[in-house]
Formats: structure tokens, C-alpha cells, sequence
């Protein structure tokens, strides 16, 4: 730790007569909990934002990256405290400043633009009504019809169209990518120094998120305010900033300019990140077989990769969708509704043993296919088979029945398990609810379970709550093995996870693909993760299949100005790769 | 990306041994087991208020139930030569105005008043989860039906309810039709609390992958929904044993409570000490203060296991 601090003081010390650092951080820490027993979360973390730089702190969840500038702007949450190191801003230090002081500094010098666009907008408000009152409380304008004027300026500078008629709209009617344009437009209403953007994307579609990243570079860069990005995304963080920190449980563990860092990665952790990233991967998968992974990699993903794919056109259909439609009426003023076409006219065929990927945006209408396809809503017209057996008109038995052959895995791995329910008992339930087996035999199950997802047996008398995501995910994939399925339909599996155990995790499903010979429907919006996984793509929008095609096809020679967006949208697709 | 007008940052790396790499997602099993219930028993054991309410609740439930442990003074004996007499040797607490000895008039109250309480939250927890479940769980004109009832039933004050319950039926008076007119009036609280709790906890995908999995509703109802939603009411109906206690006495000081006949009741006590309040101030005291003491009891208790099952409220103590 203390020699993380001198060397990077060494670093200031040999830049320092050029520019003075906007913000300088140096052996900061932080600790959480009671005064007695301090839980260190930070420690000693130290580095500088010049005025007009982009740094990107990148860690996975829990590695500190967040903590780190909430300490800055002194917003750490509960019994979160600076306990150690100073942050100078400007020279000055503000590092446990009264809180009054900090309030002038938050919003007009330092701006922050929050992880969540969901929760960080009031409800009850209107956006303009927010937005006018970050202008009024920065002090930026004065006067009625100067704050509105500037708020509508605000709103269209980040890149909302209407902004004027929008003011009055609130938050619900607003979609998230522009929730997320309305803060970062809060963020930057008082144009602020440093703008401190804490995964400001994460909850975006790819493309919604090259939108919003583009227009805020362009802002930033011609006021000349420093950017601290803060994201578990190495591609975003490398394409988007000049220099990079890499943090690790709480400790810096490399930083530098950012190109340099992905091309030689020198501390193990970062070289474990760079070659799980499948951002990056994505680039390395097919180009050329040939070259081994990284040494450092845990996961032969690329391998994997190549072992799932002369697998194409295997076996016999096992998920069959022809003209699939499902309409929803929307209420539409106070009589009357309106038909929408949450999905329309999707055709495809998945071979047993095979992995489809069905990709697209927020609204493009994946999920409401997966959940056709598993029953839980009904088609409004077209039909699906599973297994060669049509499902339209199922009822009672037979569609209990249907159950066992097709199980899901959900997206949210701290959702999908019941809290009260251990582990043991929640892999249990799927043979309890079709009685499979005796006690002793479903205890014997749930074991053999737990090791093939590569869990240890104790497991079996936890709790969800004491898992990590990861773990959580493989307890969902061993809950929808049980019943000895042939198809599993993975709905965001892994989309919630740190790319080292989102790595982990399809890893494993590409095992158990292989072992078991299962089919998989993989709903996901990343398509980086497709190229890993998926045989063939199914690329939605708006409802409807665009393009269809094995996944080298998609990746290689995209036929649809849509799909060549969305790959486009990758975040560090251009940037080349040297895993040393 | 704009012209650097700062310096080019060096590339650092923290040393290896200081920053040592940990497997990924290592399982750690060494820990405790927890979930709700377990963090919550966990929590509660370490506070002294948990032990302070649950010592007087015991205290309180050991009285109703054997009272002649505590005294061996027949409450009802009534001997006016003893008038407003004040403690002597048997009689710690002296004498009421039919001179009846007051200490055992408190213990004999006091099974009245838990029966009552006890009672009322049964019932209230009982209606009111039916009622909050199916509303919450199925919605719809079930809600729609449920909850316009529960409206109405809380639209009329209890204590009025319960006048006019307890007047009707003034000829059959007992523990059940008292707690029948407070709890029969109080559950629309309990079935609201329960059904915005299950509102949310529906929308859960563990709720969904049961149903996927071909649990019945019913089923998924009472195993994942209903235990992941009952906290907040356990909550609240601990808080309102206390309530019921007090409304007891309350209908009883209003004389449409038991009957002080046949029932002793805190209640009856303090209703018939108020006119002896300048003359003999403890004989409305000492059952006041029973009062006080029990409903304090289940009060804490209740705060206890709302601060227990709040994992906030257990973060920032």
C-alpha cells in the first residue's frame, strides 16, 4: 500500500511544474461501519485529474471505484467515512469539508451524473421542474424565464429532441436513455470543471449508449471539463478515456494512459480483465484461431467458442417459432386502446444442441418471445413448437409436462431465488413441484447438481443472500437442470455479472452444453457475449427478426444497416488488442 | 478527443505481492448461515430491549396463566370494613372502594387483557392475510372487491364499531365478542400492509421462474410469495397487541367493555377508580400501571423485531 503512494507521488512530482492537477487524490481511505471496528474499503488510493482529461477508474463491483469519487464529492452512503489521505481540489483541500462548503462545490465545480437514470429522477416532478431546479440551486440563472430558457438549453445539449415540450413530461414517460440525457444535462447545467460519470451507461442499449457517450465527449471537450468516468466496462473505459485506473479491492493496482494499459496489461489482475473482456474477446474469437489465449486467461472462452460452433444445423429442431405475433393493448386516453406490436412475424428454427442468441435493444421484444416460447404468456397469433409438439391450446397436464423438457434462467441473479428458501431446497423444488423421486433421490440430485455448476456440496444448507451474483447465476442454472431438461432459455443470464464471472458463467454453459447435449435460446442485448456462446443470431427490431444468420455471418458481413450499428456500438471493438 | 493540455499520464502498477489476486467469485462458506429470519433472531439476541420486553411478556403470560401462583387473596372478596384501606401485611397495594384487595384484582385482570390482546392480533393477522394475499397476489376485481371493503370497514372509527358491536350485543358479553368488535374493525390495516408488500414481492423473478417451473398459483402464493411478504405485518401486529390491550380497557372504562360482574378487567378497575381519584389515587394507579407496564412490554418487543427484520435500520445502529 504505502508503495502505491510513493510511486505515484513520484508521478506528480515529475509532472507537477506543467499544469496544477484539477483534482489530486492522494493515499486516500475509507472505511465503512461502526467507529470500534472500521471496515476498511479503500486503501490508499492516489491519482490526478488534469482540467479537461478523461480518466476512467474501472474495477469490477466492489473493487472501490464508486467509493472512490463519492469520497471526493463527500457522499459516501450510511456510516461511510474519509478515514485517511487528502483530496485536493484545485490545491485546496476538501477532503471532509463541512458540509455547507461541499454544497457549493457539488453541482457548480464538480458535476455528477448517477449510475441509475431509473431511481435518480424524482417521480413526483416533472424533468423540467429537476432540471431548472439543479439551474436555480447552481446558481446559474436567475429569473423565471432565464432558468427555463437555460434548461431547455441544458435539455437539448444533451441531446433530448423537443426539449421545451418535453419539460413537462415526467420521468416515467421518458424512456432511460433520456432519463440518462436529462441528468447528464442536470449534471452539466452549471458547466462544471469535472464531471464525475458513475456508470452512466450501464442501463442503456449499446446503441443509445454510443448516442449519449459520443454527445457527452462532444460536451465535455469543447467546455474543456475533466470527465472521471467510473465503469466495469474495460471497452468503454479504453475507448472513451486517455487514461485509465484499474482498481482492485479497494488498491489502485495499475494505471496509465489507456491503450497502453489493454495493449500491456502488467498486473495480473488487469491482464485477467483484459482477456475476460468479452468486448475485446469478441475481436480475438475467429480472426485466428491459432493464437492461443493469454496465459493469464482462467477461462478458454475462445476455445470454447470454437468447439460449440461446427455444431450448426445438428440435430433435430427442438424450438420451432413460425409467425410468431404478440399484440398488448395500451390504454389509450380514458377509453379506448391501441394495439402494439410487442412482437410481430418471427420465424426460427433451434436445433438440439445448439445455441440461438435472439439480440436486441430494450423494446425490440426478445424477452416476450422467451416468454412465449416458455409459456408464460400466451401468443396472439403464429405458433411454437417444442420439441415437434405444438403448444398453442396446452393446458393443464400437458403443458406441466411441457415444463420439464424447457426451463428458464433469469436475468436477475438476485431476484430469481427465493431469499427464504436455501439453496438445497430451491434446486429441489422443480423435482417436489413434478415429483421426481424419493427424498433420499432428490437430495442425491440436488448434489450432483451442485458439482456439475461447480459448486461446493455445503451449499446446499445456504442461503441466497450469503452468494455473490455469480454464485446466485449458477444456483439458477442448476435449479433449471434438475428436471433434465433438453432446452434451457437463458434471459440475460449473464448481462447483471462482472466480466471475470460472466466468464466464469458462460464458460460453464458452454460445458454443459457440451455434456449434455442441451439447446439454449439466449436472450441477450450484448453481442459481444453472442459471439462468444451462440451458433446463430436472431437480431431484433422493433418486434420483428431484421437479420438471421450464423453468428460469423452476423459478425463478419452483416446485411442490415441495423446490425452493423449495433456491432458499431460495441464499446473498444476498434481498439487493437495485445495480451502479452 | 481534444489536444492534451496536461501531462501524459505514466503507467503504474501497484506491486504484485501488495495487490495479491483472489480466485474468482471464491466461495466463502466459512461465514454463518443467514437470511431474513436467521440475521433477524441474530440481531435481536444482542440487544438488552429484546430481553427487557420479552422478560415482561413472559412475566405477563405466567400471571394470566396461573394467577393464584402470584396471590392467594380471593379478588373478589369484598369487605367494606377495608374501604380504601391502604397496604397491609398480604395486601401490598392495599384496597379499592368495595374494599377489594387491589394486587389481586391486577393479577386476576391480567389474563382478561392478554386473552383480549392475543385474540385481536390472531384475528387481525389471520383476516388480514387472507384478505392482503388474494388482493395483492391476484388483483383485479379480487382487489378491486377486497379492498372496497376493507375501506369501508375503515372508514367507521373502531371504538365506535366497537360501542355499537358491544351494545348489541350487551347480553352475551365475553373475551371473543369484545375481540371480535376491535379486531373485526382493524384487519383492513393488516390487509393493506400485506397487500402493497405483495405487490412488490410478486413482480419478483424468483415468483416467475416457479410459474415456469408449473407451481400453482395458489401454491406459489402461499411458498414464495407470502413468506418473502410477511415481515412488515408480523410488525405491525406485534405493535397493535398493544393497541388491542389498551382498547379493551378503553371499551371496558366506557362501560360497554366485560361486564365487571363477571369478568375483572384492568378496564372495569380503573373505570370504577375514578371517582375515589382525589380521595384514593392508587386505586386507579396500580392498574394503570399494570396497564402501562404491559402494553410497554409488547411495544418494545415490536420495535425490536421491526428494527430486526429492517436491515436499514440494522446497518445504521
Amino acid at each position: 500500500m504505502n508503495g502505491t503512494t510513493q510511486q505515484n507521488e513520484e508521478n506528480t512530482v515529475q509532472t507537477d511544474s506543467a499544469v496544477q492537477p484539477l483534482l489530486s487524490v492522494r493515499d486516500l481511505r475509507v472505511a465503512f461501519g461502526k467507529k470500534k471496528e472500521p471496515n476498511e474499503v479503500l486503501h490508499g488510493v492516489g491519482f490526478d485529474v488534469y482540467p479537461g482529461e478523461t480518466v476512467a477508474i474501472v474495477g469490477e463491483s466492489g473493487s472501490g471505484k464508486s467509493t472512490t469519487m463519492h469520497a471526493v464529492i463527500n457522499l459516501l452512503p450510511g456510516t461511510g467515512r474519509i478515514t485517511g489521505g487528502s483530496v485536493l481540489w484545485k490545491g485546496r483541500e476538501i477532503a471532509n469539508l463541512p458540509r455547507r462548503e461541499m454544497e457549493q462545490l457539488r453541482g457548480r465545480d464538480i458535476g455528477l451524473v448517477p449510475q441509475d437514470p431509473m431511481s435518480n429522477l424524482n417521480p413526483v416532478w416533472s424533468i423540467g421542474f429537476q432540471v431548472e431546479e439543479a439551474i436555480r440551486a447552481n446558481g446559474v440563472a436567475s429569473g423565471r424565464k432565464e432558468v427555463k430558457q437555460r434548461a431547455v438549453e441544458v435539455l437539448e445539449q444533451a441531446g433530448l429532441q423537443n426539449a421545451a415540450q418535453r419539460m413537462k413530461q415526467y420521468p416515467h414517460q421518458f424512456s432511460g436513455g433520456m432519463k440518462q440525457r436529462a441528468l447528464i444535462g442536470i449534471g452539466l447545467a452549471a458547466n462544471p470543471e469535472l464531471l464525475i460519470a458513475d456508470e452512466p451507461t450501464s442501463a442503456l442499449d449499446v446503441t443509445v449508449q454510443r448516442v449519449v457517450l459520443d454527445h457527452l465527449e462532444k460536451l465535455t471537450s469543447e467546455s474543456g471539463t475533466a470527465v472521471v468516468f467510473i465503469t466495469h466496462d474495460l471497452g468503454l473505459a479504453a475507448e472513451r478515456a486517455e487514461k485509465l485506473i484499474v482498481m482492485y479491492k479497494g488498491n489502485i493496482v495499475e494505471s496509465g494512459p489507456s491503450r497502453e494499459i489493454l495493449q500491456h496489461p502488467q498486473h495480473p489482475y488487469t491482464k485477467r480483465l483484459v482477456s475476460a473482456a468479452p468486448s475485446l474477446a469478441s475481436r480475438r474469437i475467429g480472426d485466428d484461431p491459432s493464437v492461443p489465449t493469454a496465459p493469464t486467461s482462467t477461462f478458454d472462452l475462445a476455445a470454447l467458442a470454437e468447439e460449440t460452433k461446427p455444431k450448426v444445423g445438428k440435430g433435430e429442431p427442438m424450438i420451432e417459432v413460425s409467425d410468431l405475433g404478440k399484440i398488448y393493448k395500451l390504454r389509450k386516453g380514458n377509453f379506448g386502446s391501441e394495439d402494439f406490436h410487442a412482437v410481430s412475424g418471427a420465424t426460427f428454427t433451434v436445433n438440439r444442441g445448439e445455441t440461438m442468441a435472439l439480440v436486441g435493444e430494450s423494446g425490440s421484444g426478445k424477452s416476450t418471445i422467451a416468454k412465449m416460447v416458455l409459456q408464460l404468456e400466451k401468443p396472439s397469433s403464429g405458433s411454437i413448437r417444442i420439441a415437434g409438439e405444438e403448444t398453442a391450446g396446452l393446458s393443464g397436464r400437458k403443458l406441466f409436462d411441457l415444463r420439464r423438457t424447457l426451463q428458464p434462467v433469469f436475468q436477475d441473479p438476485y431476484g430469481s431465488l427465493d431469499p427464504l428458501h436455501n439453496i438445497g431446497n430451491t434446486i429441489m423444488e422443480p423435482l417436489k413441484i413434478h415429483n421426481v423421486g424419493d427424498a433420499a433421490s432428490r437430495k442425491a440430485r440436488v448434489l450432483e447438481l451442485l458439482d456439475q455448476v461447480a459448486l461446493p456440496r455445503e451449499l446446499a444448507t445456504r442461503y441466497p443472500n450469503e452468494l455473490s451474483g455469480g454464485q446466485r447465476q449458477r444456483v439458477a442454472v442448476a435449479r433449471g437442470l434438475a428436471l433434465k431438461p433438453d432446452i434451457l432459455v437463458l434471459d440475460e443470464a449473464v448481462s447483471a455479472l462482472d466480466v471475470l464471472v460472466q466468464a466464469q458463467v458462460l464458460d460453464l454453459l458452454a460445458e454443459l452444453q457440451r455434456d449434455l447435449g442441451l439447446t439454449y435460446l439466449f436472450i441477450t442485448h450484448d453481442l459481444a457475449v453472442v459471439r462468444l456462446i451462440a451458433d446463430r443470431v436472431c437480431v431484433m427490431q422493433q418486434g420483428r427478426i431484421v437479420e438471421q444468420a450464423t453468428t460469423d455471418e452476423v459478425f463478419e458481413n452483416p446485411q442490415q444497416e441495423y446490425t452493423r450499428n449495433l456491432l458499431a456500438a460495441i464499446p473498444g471493438g476498434s481498439i487493437e488488442l495485445g495480451v502479452s | 478527443m481534444p489536444e492534451p493540455k496536461h501531462p501524459i499520464p505514466e503507467h503504474f502498477v501497484a506491486p504484485f505481492d501488495e495487490t495479491p489476486v483472489a480466485a474468482v467469485d471464491a466461495v466463502k462458506i466459512d461465514e454463518k448461515k443467514s437470511n431474513l429470519w436467521l440475521d433477524a433472531w441474530r440481531d435481536m439476541r444482542r440487544r438488552p430491549m429484546f430481553w427487557i420486553s420479552a422478560l415482561i411478556i413472559l412475566v405477563v403470560l405466567l400471571v394470566s396463566l396461573f394467577p393464584t401462583l402470584f396471590t392467594q387473596v380471593d379478588p373478589r372478596a369484598a369487605d367494606l370494613e377495608f374501604t380504601k384501606a391502604g397496604p397491609s401485611d398480604g395486601h401490598p397495594l392495599g384496597f379499592n372502594n368495595q374494599g377489594q384487595d387491589i394486587y389481586a384484582r391486577i393479577i386476576y385482570g391480567t389474563s382478561t387483557s392478554v386473552s383480549v390482546g392475543l385474540v385481536v392480533i390472531l384475528m387481525t393477522f389471520v383476516i388480514g392475510t387472507i384478505m392482503g394475499a388474494l388482493a395483492g397476489y391476484f388483483g383485479g376485481f379480487v382487489d378491486t372487491v377486497i379492498s372496497r371493503v376493507g375501506d369501508i370497514f375503515f372508514s367507521i372509527p373502531y371504538i365506535l364499531a366497537a360501542v355499537i358491536v358491544m351494545t348489541v350485543f350487551s347480553e352475551h358479553r365475553n373475551v371473543f365478542v369484545i375481540s371480535l368488535a376491535i379486531g373485526g374493525f382493524s384487519w383492513p390495516v393488516a390487509a393493506r400492509i400485506l397487500r402493497s408488500e405483495i405487490l412488490q414481492v410478486k413482480n419478483a423473478d424468483f415468483v416467475m421462474a416457479s410459474e415456469a417451473l408449473g407451481l400453482s398459483r395458489m401454491k406459489t402464493l402461499a411458498r414464495h410469495v407470502l413468506p418473502n411478504s410477511l415481515a412488515p405485518l408480523i410488525v405491525a401486529t406485534t405493535l397493535s397487541l398493544a393497541a388491542a390491550i389498551v382498547a379493551e380497557s378503553v371499551l371496558s372504562f366506557l362501560g360497554v367493555g366485560l361486564p365487571a360482574k363477571d369478568f375483572i378487567s384492568w378496564g372495569n378497575d380503573i373505570s370504577a377508580a375514578q371517582r375515589d381519584l382525589r380521595t384514593a389515587p392508587m386505586t386507579l394507579i396500580y392498574p394503570s400501571l399494570a396497564l402501562t407496564i404491559t402494553v410497554l412490554g409488547f411495544v418494545m418487543l415490536g420495535e425490536v423485531v421491526r428494527d430486526a427484520l429492517d436491515p436499514k435500520a440494522r446497518a445504521q445502529r
